[in-house]
């Protein structure tokens, strides 16, 4: 049995302090943990846990998370 | 009181005539609700628009015909609705609507009696203030009112080319009569009529401003779809068209809505004057009930009273300074209309004391008589 | 990453909306469903009414028109047959639409008139405050429905299948992907089509009814979500408090600015 690696992925993510609104979907969307709340404001916490779903930019109400998936690029 | 032309003589309606002036100043979009005694004018044009390939709309509403106008000419159309006193009630919000976005269209208004459902089939000059002071909110309105089945066809084309030069809706003020009235008339040819288009912008988008503070204070305006895209709302905005709460963009706003047409009052404002020339009694009336009152003026002549009738074409903005100009020439007006004394106000409040004001007026949906008109005249100059 | 920035007015944001709102949500699916469809900024105009939801229309880079409560549709209407080529794309609420606007909405959808319309449903008069709406449940509680409100509510999406129109479709902004797909279809069909977005209002709904944070009332939707294939199956007992998604009607026929075109070529071919 081979044990399967999951690609790593060449990420990044920009929350646009301006805009976030705190209101946490981002965070309850992650399926990987990777984003928190500090000071009513979306912070990465664990950019190396990220599969770039996209499902938080996908769901964030402000425009206020970017997130790039260099691999694509 | 069929003016000669080159046309070809024709016994028509003041309903058709409109229909025709709209065509003619190039009208291409009409979106309407029927209602007497207007609808004859949406009849005609559902016939005859598709043929100039243009459109004609019956909507559920008037709110939804005056909306569908105004919408039609953001895409460069010139466009038309028409009613009478029920629909143009409906209509008052969004005609405050084409003030503020200065969306120029015409507004019929075939005038009947009311309030309410009132008298459907007959005169009333009842809507004049409707007409000033109808929407909400300050503004200027340009207001004309014809007088015969001719003037109908010309006020309507000179609706069309104030609405375009000055980027604000117009209402056409009828009444009944003119409006079912049958005459024979000589319609001019197209080289015979004069037409202004809005003016468009021709500079880059990017500096494109929908809302610019001109010299002229009328901003040119861009078709939706032309590569100009911009922002229209309701909201008070500044000169790119965006809301706004600043004190100093917002009454930059309101005092160039005002100045467009204050600015502009001589270029708008038409009188007709009628054996004035060395009358001591002036009558001061229009639409339908000026006829009346010319027959009076004849009648009164026969009997070598000096008496002459100022007659509006333009109903707003109000022609004060006119009035004001020939009080003391005269020594006394007499406004005749059919209401309860709108105008007579606007006359008072011009004059200013300086001469008597007096009023003939009828609300009960028969047309004010000449005779009812001599019959003041000689009470008048007996004094 | 999806590039919003060419679609936007940048300069104008952030948005008006609260923390939690759900409109900046159908905002991106929109704007993505555009972007997949390849249409020209140019060629799209977007009509909106007065409410939350209607103040998109000031953030996006089209030929925009924010008009009076109600009559989005019929300026909209003013605007697809005088200019045809247009992508014209209505933005309204659940009041402006089918309260005040009612009547122009299922005329509207009767014409058949090719019209795009997003209707963002949050069960309440969000931009006033939280007055009750045609579409607030039974006993849920609204600024001027202090004891709960009373009435039976508006399906709105079966309302404007009713009235004729030939698209229609209900998502939720829990499922980003899926009102992008059901917007893009909408504007492709030459007609009538409705989306229905229900959207969360945490400020004047969710507060007063104790339904937590704009999140949470995602994560509800989410939960009372059904798509259209099982809903048929359900009971109407099964169904009470779901929300049901899917595309109820995809069917093209006659729209009414390519049927009066016809008349128009009609004097076009006699001369
Ligand atoms: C003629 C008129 N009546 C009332 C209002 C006040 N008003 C503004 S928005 C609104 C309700 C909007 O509700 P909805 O359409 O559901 O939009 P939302 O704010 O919930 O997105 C009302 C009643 C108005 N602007 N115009
Ligand atoms: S979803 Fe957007 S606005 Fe909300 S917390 Fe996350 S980044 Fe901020
Ligand atoms: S892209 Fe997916 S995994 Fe990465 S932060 Fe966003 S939601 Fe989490
Ligand atoms: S009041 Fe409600 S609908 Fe309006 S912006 Fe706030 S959350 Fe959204
Ligand atoms: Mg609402």
């Amino acid at each position: 049995m081979t044990l399967k690696v999951k690609e790593k992925k060449d990420v990044e993510i920009e929350i646009s302090e301006a805009w976030c609104k705190g209101c946490v979907i981002c965070v309850d969307y992650c399926p990987h943990d990777v984003l928190i709340m500090e000071r009513g404001k979306a912070k990465v916490a664990n950019l190396a846990a990220c599969t770039a779903c996209m499902l938080c930019e996908l769901h964030c109400p402000d425009f206020a998370i970017v997130v790039r998936d260099k691999s694509k690029e | 009181m069929s003016e000669k032309s080159n046309g070809k003589a024709r016994v028509i309606t003041g309903n058709e005539a409109c229909a025709e002036g709209a065509l003619a100043a190039g009208m291409r979009f009409f979106a309407g609700y029927p209602i007497t005694p207007s609808s004859e004018i949406a009849e005609v044009l559902s016939a005859k628009l598709p043929k100039y390939g243009g459109v004609f709309l019956q909507m559920e509403d008037e709110l939804g015909s005056i909306g569908a106008i105004i919408g039609a000419s953001l895409t460069g159309a010139k466009t038309m609705t028409a009613t009478s006193g029920p629909g143009f009630s409906l209509m008052q919000e969004n005609l405050g609507y084409a003030v503020m976005t200065e969306v120029p269209c015409v507004i019929v208004n075939v005038m009947r009696g009311g309030p309410s459902t009132g008298l459907p089939t007959l005169p009333s000059q009842g809507d004049v203030m409707q007409a000033r002071w109808g929407t909400h909110g300050d503004h200027q309105i340009i207001a004309l009112a014809p007088f015969s089945v001719r003037e109908t066809f010309d006020l309507t084309v000179r609706a069309f080319n104030l609405a375009e030069k000055y980027r604000t809706p117009v209402i056409l003020l009828m009444d009944e009569i003119i409006g079912h009235v049958n005459e024979k008339v000589y319609l001019p040819s197209e080289d015979e009529i004069n037409i202004f288009d809005r003016i468009r912008p021709t500079g880059s988008a990017e500096e494109y401003l929908p809302y610019e503070h001109t010299k002229s204070r009328v901003p040119a305006m861009a078709d939706f779809g032309s590569g100009y895209r911009y922002h229209v709302t309701g909201l008070a905005h500044d000169e790119t068209g965006f809301p706004t709460n600043k004190s100093t963009e917002i009454n930059k706003l309101m005092d160039r809505l005002d100045q467009k047409i204050t600015m502009h009052r001589e270029d708008i404002i038409d009188v007709d004057e009628y054996m004035l020339e060395d009358a001591e009694i002036g009558i001061l009336s229009y639409g339908s009930t000026a006829r009346s009152v010319r027959h009076a003026v004849r009648l009164a002549r026969e009997d070598g009273l000096k008496v002459g009738l100022m007659r509006l074409k333009t109903i707003w903005p109000f022609a004060d300074e006119e009035i004001k100009k020939l009080s003391g020439k005269v020594k006394l007006w007499i406004v005749v209309e059919m209401n309860r004394g709108q105008i007579a106000h606007e006359v008072e409040w011009a004059v200013a004391g300086k001469i008597p004001v007096f009023k003939v007026n009828r609300v009960d949906g028969d047309p004010i008589n000449p005779l009812q008109i001599l019959e003041k005249i000689k009470e008048l100059a007996n004094v | 990453m999806f590039n919003y920035d060419q679609y936007l007015r940048i300069t104008k944001f952030p948005l008006i909306w609260c923390p939690g709102c759900g409109d900046g949500i159908v905002l991106k699916s929109l704007v993505r469903a555009i972007d997949k469809l390849g249409i020209e900024k140019d060629s799209v105009c977007m009509v909106s009414g007065i409410g939350c939801a209607s103040r998109l229309t000031g953030y996006v880079d089209f030929n925009t028109l924010h008009t009076t409560h109600g009559r989005a549709m019929t300026f909209a209407t003013g605007v697809k047959m005088a200019k045809p080529d247009l992508h014209v794309i209505v933005i309204t609420g659940d009041g402006d639409a089918t309260a005040i606007g009612g009547n122009h909405y299922i005329h509207a959808a009767r014409r058949n008139i090719d019209l795009t319309v997003i209707l963002f449903n949050n069960h309440i008069y969000g931009m006033t405050g939280g007055q009750v709406s045609p579409t607030t449940p039974k006993g849920m509680l609204a600024s001027t429905a202090p004891y709960g409100s009373m009435d039976h509510t508006f399906n709105i999406s079966g309302l404007a299948q009713a009235a004729g129109a030939s698209f229609v479709a209900r998502a939720s902004v829990h499922n980003g992907v899926q009102l992008e797909n059901y917007i893009a279809k909408a504007i492709q069909n030459k007609g009538f089509s409705l989306v229905e977005a229900m959207s969360p209002c945490p400020t004047a709904y969710g507060r007063r009814n104790r339904l937590g944070a704009g999140v949470d009332m995602i994560e509800e939707l989410k939960r009372d979500a059904v798509p259209y294939s099982k809903a048929k199956k359900m009971t109407p007992e099964e169904l009470e408090g779901k929300v049901v998604t899917g595309i109820f009607i995809n069917e093209e026929h006659p729209e009414c600015r390519s049927e009066y075109q016809k008349i128009i070529d009609r004097f076009q071919k006699e001369k």
